[in-house]
C-alpha cells in the first residue's frame, strides 16, 4: 500500500486511468467531472501520452476512438449533457469493436438540468442512450479508492472485450474527497492491448475471433489493412448486407460478454447471511444506504445490503436469489424509477419490491431510507 | 467522530479551508472525509463543505448535525444554524453576520476583517477562519495544519498563510481563555 492521503474521487480516476495505461485522454470540461480532464493533463505529459481539449463533446468521443484504433488505450470523461452527445459514437464503437471507457459523473438532468448537484438519472441512458441491439458494461464506485480501481477495471474491461465501457460516477463520489491508500503498481492486474495471432501471409482477419468471441483488431500502423466500419461487417472489417451476418454479427456482440458475465457482473453483499430484508444499492447512494442498514440493525431489524458494482449487464442472479431469501427489498436512487424496475423484474414477484426515489438535488439522509426499511418491515410483521 | 460544516459564499474559500482540515486529520492517522455543495455560480451564491473525521469508516458522506459550524456571511449562518448540536459551536466572521442566530455557544472574530488589517488581503479570511476552527474544534494538531496549509498554497504566499493560521488561531484563543 501507498501512503495514506486524501484523494478526491475524481482524482482517484485519473491515477487509476494512468495505471491501468491509459496515454489518451480527449475531452471538453463538464462539472462535475473535469477535475478528471484537469488531472489527466497534469498527468498524461509526465508519461508520454496526449491531452487534448476537443472543441466539444462529439470530437471529444471521435478522437478517443481514432486514439484508441491507432494502439493507445484511451478515456473521455463527461456528465450528463455530454454523455447525451457522445452516445451515437459510443454506438460506433460497440458495432466496430473499439476499447473506451467513458466516465460518466452523473448530474441533475435532464438537458443542463442542475450542474453542481448529484443524480443518479444516467442509469438507462448508459444502458440504451445508444441505438439498436448492443451489449453494455457499466460500473459503478462507491469509495474513492473503488474510483481507483474500478478505473482500472474499466480500462482492463474495454480492452480484454474489444467495447466501450463506461464508469458510472456520481457528484457525491466525484467530489467526496476521502483518506485512501492505493495500491502498489505490483498489485495491479493490467489487461494488455490484444494483437493479432496471424500474420497477413496466414490469412489474419480482423473481426474472426476465436473461443472467447473477441476480434484481435491490429492497431493503425501495425502493419495491417484495417478497415473500420459502423455498418455490420464480416470477418474482413468489410461491410456485409446479408441477413445471416447481420444476426450473427448482433449474437456475438452480446454473447462475448454473455459467455464472460461470472468475470463482468459484480455485486458485494452486506450483512446478508441473515438479513431477512435487503435494499440494493449503487454508488454515492451505496453509503447513506448502508449507514441507514447499520442504523436499522441496531434497532433490531435484520437488514442487508446488495451492492451492485456492475450496473449493466444487470446482475439478475444475484437479485433473484436474494428475491427468493428476503421478505422485502428497498432500492433508493437518486431519480423518478430507474433501477428498482430492473430488480422488480429479476425479483419476479418472489417478494415486494419498494422504489425509493428522491430526485431534488439533494442526497438521502440515512433517516429516509431507514424509514423505508422500518415500514417494510413493520408492514410485513 | 467529529462533524463540521464550513458555510459562505462561493469564492471566500470555505471548501478549501474544509480541505486542508480534513487533510490534516488524514496526516494525522484518522479517517477523514470532506465533501461539498455549491451553486453553478464561480463567484457568489451558496458555498458548503463538511468534513467528517472518525476512528471508523465513515458511510453517510454529508453532515446532519455538526459539532462545529463557520459562518462567512449572514445567510449561511441562518440557514445552517439551526442544525448544530446542542453542545456545538458556532463561529461567525463577526462583521459579515451582522445578526448572530440566537445560539447558546457563539464565537464572534472578525475574520474576514483580520485577514485585511494584519495580512493584507481579504483573500486570507479562510486560512483566519481555519486557525480559529482548529483552536475551538481541537479535531487537528496546529503544526499538522500549518504544515497542510504550507503545502497546499503558492509557496510565495506561505509566509502570509502562516501568518493567518496564527491570527485566527490566537484570535479564538483569546476568546476561550
Amino acid at each position: 500500500m501507498r501512503k495514506a492521503t486524501l484523494m478526491q474521487g475524481n482524482e482517484a480516476v485519473a491515477l487509476g486511468a494512468i495505471e491501468a495505461g491509459v496515454r489518451f485522454f480527449g475531452g471538453y470540461p463538464i462539472t462535475p467531472s473535469t477535475e478528471i480532464a484537469e488531472k489527466m493533463a497534469e498527468l498524461l505529459p509526465k508519461v508520454g501520452g496526449k491531452f487534448v481539449q476537443m472543441e466539444d463533446e462529439i470530437a471529444s468521443m471521435g478522437a478517443v476512438l481514432g486514439a484508441s484504433l491507432a494502439g493507445s488505450k484511451a478515456l473521455t470523461a463527461t456528465s450528463g449533457p455530454g454523455f447525451s452527445l457522445k452516445q451515437e459514437l459510443i454506438g460506433y464503437a460497440a458495432e466496430a469493436e473499439i476499447p473506451a471507457v467513458i466516465v460518466d459523473v452523473q448530474r441533475v438532468g435532464p438537458s443542463t438540468g442542475q450542474p453542481t448537484s448529484p443524480s443518479q438519472g444516467d442509469v438507462m441512458q448508459a444502458r440504451w442512450g445508444t441505438h439498436g441491439d448492443h451489449p453494455m458494461i457499466v460500473i459503478s464506485p462507491w469509495t474513492v479508492r473503488e474510483c481507483f480501481d474500478m478505473a482500472v477495471e474499466a480500462v482492463n474491461l474495454a480492452e480484454r472485450f474489444r467495447q466501450p465501457v463506461i464508469l458510472l460516477m456520481d457528484e457525491i463520489v466525484g467530489h467526496l474527497r476521502e483518506r485512501v491508500e492505493l495500491p502498489e503498481a505490483e498489485d495491479i492486474h493490467i489487461y494488455p492491448r490484444r494483437k493479432p495471432k496471424k500474420t497477413r501471409e496466414e490469412g489474419y482477419q480482423p473481426y474472426a475471433v476465436g473461443d472467447d468471441l473477441v476480434p484481435d483488431v491490429a492497431d493503425f500502423g501495425a502493419g495491417y489493412r484495417i478497415h473500420v466500419t459502423g455498418l455490420i461487417h464480416d470477418e474482413t472489417g468489410f461491410p456485409s448486407g446479408s441477413p445471416a451476418v447481420t444476426k450473427k454479427v448482433i449474437h456475438r456482440l452480446h454473447q462475448k460478454i454473455m459467455i464472460a458475465r461470472d468475470e463482468v457482473i459484480k455485486t458485494e453483499a452486506l450483512l446478508l447471511e441473515d438479513a431477512q430484508y435487503a435494499v440494493v444499492a449503487f454508488g454515492g447512494t451505496a453509503r447513506t444506504a448502508y449507514q441507514a442498514v447499520l442504523n436499522a440493525r441496531k434497532k433490531g431489524v435484520k437488514v442487508g445490503m446488495l451492492r451492485l458494482r456492475t450496473i449493466w449487464p444487470f446482475a439478475q442472479e444475484a437479485v433473484a436469489a436474494l428475491a427468493e431469501k428476503v421478505r422485502g427489498i428497498v432500492v433508493p436512487e437518486l431519480n423518478y424509477g430507474q433501477l428498482a424496475g430492473e430488480v422488480q423484474r429479476a425479483a419476479g414477484g418472489a417478494c415486494p419490491v419498494r422504489l425509493l426515489a428522491k430526485y431534488n438535488a439533494e442526497i438521502f439522509t440515512p433517516g429516509e431510507i431507514e424509514e423505508a426499511v422500518m415500514a417494510m418491515a413493520g408492514g410485513n410483521e | 467522530m467529529s462533524e463540521m460544516r464550513f458555510s459562505g459564499s462561493g469564492g471566500q474559500g470555505v471548501i478549501t479551508c474544509a480541505i486542508i482540515l480534513a487533510q490534516a486529520a488524514v496526516e494525522e492517522g484518522k479517517n477523514a472525509i470532506q465533501s461539498q455543495a455549491y451553486g453553478p455560480a464561480a463567484r457568489g451564491g451558496s458555498s458548503k463543505a463538511e468534513v467528517i473525521i472518525s476512528d471508523e469508516a465513515i458511510y453517510h458522506p454529508h453532515v446532519e448535525a455538526p459539532d462545529f459550524m463557520l459562518a462567512m456571511t449572514q445567510e449561511a449562518a441562518d440557514k445552517y444554524w439551526q442544525d448544530l448540536k446542542a453542545d456545538g459551536t458556532l463561529l461567525l466572521d463577526e462583521r459579515l453576520v451582522p445578526n448572530p442566530p440566537a445560539f447558546a455557544h457563539t464565537i464572534r472574530i472578525p475574520i474576514t476583517h483580520i485577514a485585511m488589517s494584519k495580512i493584507g488581503k481579504a483573500l486570507f479570511a479562510n486560512i483566519v477562519a481555519l486557525g480559529a476552527a482548529v483552536r475551538i474544534t481541537g479535531a487537528v494538531g496546529y503544526e499538522t495544519v500549518a504544515a497542510c496549509v504550507a503545502h497546499r498554497v503558492p509557496p510565495a504566499t506561505v509566509e502570509s498563510n502562516m501568518k493567518a493560521l496564527k491570527a485566527g488561531y490566537d484570535a479564538a484563543d483569546e476568546l476561550m481563555r
